[in-house]
């Protein structure tokens, strides 16, 4: 059977899940494939949980990723990522944005906000990359390019040309950061290298 | 308000990645539909909301389904090709014109979206709205992805006018809510006839209703088979001997894990094309039937006497996904392998519900509710949030509107001695509070309404209504006087309430709940989201005064948080998020130690 290429992005409310799944199921359907994406709003700007699912390949038929079938999960959060670890395939990559978003509720009694989330998330995949995407992205000078530079991180696992890429980020970031948006992108791809070589 | 951008004409075919909502908004245009209707909806609002934007039409919301529902058949009656759409408990709400306006069928093609929710995302039931086109004898069309539902829409209006009658085009959150790539075609010019009288037809009384029903049920037996016929329900044929009839999202879910059964897609399910199915069930061993919710397929089969299986390894409740309809395939022998799935480890990491926002007007109303030990009635929108931890200020809600019935009910038999008060927005109020404060009145309960008007849908995306001064397309339109209305319906003591002053909330509500009839309180503040974001004006915290006390964790606002910073007794400090706390002040309102302090230019950090 052909390849389907599953990515899953997760994160919280208002971090930006929705326009990076844009980007990248667009970037699919520009490089030719079949592609679907789904994701569930309504409470996303209530500060809950987003979680986006895409696919894409020759013909795909489920808009929602099999259990432990993501090439690539990308989490915005560390909880989410840790939350989201199971998803990732045996050989697929869990990329996590260092940066903790504690929920009201981990104040009141009996919940907690999880310990070491990356370092446990480390316990069930094989391949975990942990950025600080923030850092970066206040290094380029515009803290809302976490986006751009998570799924640069992502890209080498994924069959869409640098070219693809580009033209797709030029047709869908806010117009004025789009050089911005590409310098990330690229920090991003630079990360993952580091990973590979590591 | 700037009007609603408009989107490009479409003069050629074009290919675009469009979610199941947006594909159905294209695909009405398309069919030639000049006019659509709603009332906003998780997981509908979207279909009307692109809609709107299409140039050369006429989009708007109503107060409610009913009243949408009605709009779209008088427009329908005109002749135009029409659109409503609602969420599924919204059909609830327009059955009553549904029921009928399948007796007297309509003049231009009617479709409407019932939008179902498996799984209740934003919901308060999950119920299965294919029932319901069967009761009201009407045909229903079920996409299972965005391409379908764009293309079926050319179908249902086909359908709709070739047999006269109202058509519910169903989907679900998965079909809503999913991208997929679609076709799209050029725009034809849309054509309204006007409204041509036919009494016999149009006026339901009786000696007519029965002359129309005899009609329904002779449409309902050619209806049967053209569906049998339709290019909608096809068989694809497969390897193996266990067959599977499937439809709605359900059918990716079986083709992604049977790539090669043979499967009976059933596009077109009212009425079911039991003949096809029959002739299916012939090729094959044994019949599965793979479907969310209610056992709609299959119990139509089984009544037709075609032996089948289904809800006996699919569940009946939520959604179904891959790896749910692989674990029943395997559980009914079609597929090898074991049951035993992995289960999602991680899942319980953490809760995390949605909560209020920073700085939303709602939750000091709640903070003084609490304060008046009121037993709470509530309603649907973003103030059910209360009903969670740490406010947990909310303690009954039923559906739209209901707030107010059942404070009004609870004071008919119990007179508590307890405030007894009904919350509800300014949208929901609109949509179904009228009346039922109607009944308050006029049967003297002797109960608190709160009517959280932050002048906007909330929860849906802050969509406009009769109470926010603008439409749909961003026209500007008479803005509603919630005060006039009460007064007019008889209710004698009215509050102007700014919720941000907490002290004096719980003051009026304290005098409100002395009083031996019906009152309200209507807040002022608006949305901090819409119809624009409200920017920081952010409140911090004197680390030297804070005792770490709690309290002002307890409003459950995401921008107070711990800090690593504790006292003696391990308690933790408290920090306020400079780039979301929007200046609400009621933090600083409840802290015991006046810890709490407003950032002024004075005091900003350099």
């Amino acid at each position: 059977m052909d390849k389907i290429y599953n990515i899953l992005i997760v994160g919280v409310g208002g971090q930006g899940v929705i326009l990076a799944s844009e980007l990248l199921s667009e970037a699919a359907m520009a490089s030719g494939f079949d592609a679907k994406k789904s994701e569930v709003h309504g409470m996303s700007q209530r500060g809950g949980v987003v979680s986006s699912h895409i696919r894409f390949g020759k013909k795909v038929f489920s808009p929602l990723i099999p259990e432990n079938q993501a090439d690539a999960v990308l989490a915005f959060e560390a909880a989410e990522g840790l939350r989201w670890a199971h998803q990732v395939s045996d050989t697929g990559l869990l990329v996590i944005n260092d940066q903790q978003i504690v929920p009201p509720i981990a104040f009141t009694k009996g919940v907690e906000y999880p310990e070491d989330p990356i370092g446990q998330a480390k316990k069930q995949s094989k391949r975990v990359l942990a950025i600080n995407a923030l850092e970066i992205a206040h290094k380029i000078g515009n803290p809302k390019l976490v986006n751009t530079i998570l799924i640069g991180a992502i890209s080498q696992e994924l069959p869409i040309s640098p070219e693809i890429w580009e033209k797709t980020m030029r047709r869908l970031v806010p117009r004025g950061t789009e050089e911005q948006n590409l310098a990330g992108f690229a920090e991003g791809v630079k990360l993952t290298r580091e990973e590979v070589t590591a | 308000m700037a009007k609603t951008k408009k989107l490009p004409e479409i003069k050629e075919p074009l290919k675009m990645l469009l979610s199941g909502n947006e594909a159905i908004a294209l695909g009405a245009r398309e069919a030639g539909i000049y006019f659509g209707v709603g009332y906003p909806g998780t997981p509908s609002t979207e279909i009307l909301e692109t809609f709107a934007r299409i140039p050369g039409i006429k989009a708007q919301w109503s107060p409610n389904e009913k009243v949408a529902f009605e709009v779209g058949i008088g427009a329908a009656l005109a002749g135009s090709r029409t659109l409503v759409t609602m969420k599924h408990v919204g059909v609830n709400v327009a059955m009553d014109p549904l029921m009928t306006f399948a007796y007297t069928g309509t003049v231009g093609g009617f479709v409407f979206i019932s939008a179902d929710d498996p799984e209740l995302h934003s919901s308060q039931n999950e119920q299965d709205n294919r029932i319901l086109a069967r009761f009201a004898k009407i045909p229903m069309l079920e996409p299972s992805d965005s391409s379908e539902a764009h293309d079926f829409m050319k179908y249902a209006i086909e359908i709709s006018e070739k047999f006269e009658t109202p058509l519910m085009l169903r989907i679900t959150t998965r079909i809503s809510h999913a991208k997929g790539i679609v076709n799209l075609e050029p725009w034809p010019v849309p054509e309204v006839t006007g409204f041509k009288r036919n009494p016999e037809r149009f006026v339901m009384i009786p000696q007519y209703a029965r002359k129309r029903h005899t009609e329904v049920e002779k449409r309902i037996i050619s209806m049967r088979e053209f569906s049998n016929n339709s290019p909608l329900n096809r068989v694809e044929p497969g390897t193996g001997n266990i067959g599977i009839v499937t439809g709605g999202v359900s059918y990716n879910y079986v083709r992604e894990v049977m790539p090669d059964a043979p499967i009976f897609k059933v596009g077109m399910s009212n009425p079911m094309p039991i003949d096809s199915i029959r002739e299916f069930a012939a090729t094959v061993d044994k019949l599965l039937v793979v479907e969310e919710l209610e056992p709609y397929y299959e119990e139509q089969i089984l009544a037709a006497g075609i032996a089948c299986a289904g809800k006996e390894y699919f569940p009946i409740e939520g959604e179904l996904n891959p790896d749910i309809v692989e674990a029943g395939l395997i559980k009914a022998g079609a597929l090898d392998g074991s049951t035993s799935s992995v289960h999602p480890v991680g899942f319980n990491v953490l809760p995390r519900p949605p909560v209020l926002c920073s700085g939303c007007p709602h939750r000091p109303v709640y903070q003084a509710l609490k304060k008046i030990r009121a037993d709470v009635f509530g309603d649907i929108g973003c103030y059910t949030l209360g009903a969670l931890k740490p406010l947990n200020a909310m303690h009954a809600c039923i559906c739209m509107g209901a707030s107010i019935g059942m404070a009004d009910g609870v004071q008919q038999v119990s007179g508590s001695k307890k405030p007894v008060v009904a919350v509800i927005g300014d949208s929901t109020f609109l949509h179904s509070g009228i009346t039922g404060l109607l009944d308050a009145v006029y049967n003297q309960a002797p109960m608190i309404l709160v009517i959280l008007d932050n002048r906007a849908t909330a929860m849906t995306g802050g969509q406009q209504h009769p109470g926010t001064g603008f439409t749909l397309q961003g026209e500007v339109a008479p803005q509603v006087n919630l005060f006039e209305i009460v007064k007019a319906l008889g209710v004698k003591r009215v509050y102007d309430v700014d919720s941000y002053d907490l002290d004096k909330t719980i003051e009026i509500l304290t005098e409100a709940s002395e009083i031996k009839e019906p009152t309200v309180l209507i807040t002022s503040q608006p949305c901090v989201l819409y119809p624009e974001k409200l920017p920081p004006q952010p409140f911090d915290v004197d680390l030297d005064k804070c005792n770490a006390c709690q309290v002002c964790l307890h409003i459950g606002c995401p921008s107070i948080s711990h800090i690593d910073q504790t006292t003696e007794k391990g308690l933790h400090l408290v920090a306020i998020d400079p780039d979301t706390c929007t200046g609400c002040s009621l933090c600083d309102q409840v802290c015991p130690e006046d810890a709490i302090f407003e950032i002024t230019h004075e005091h900003a950090p350099v």
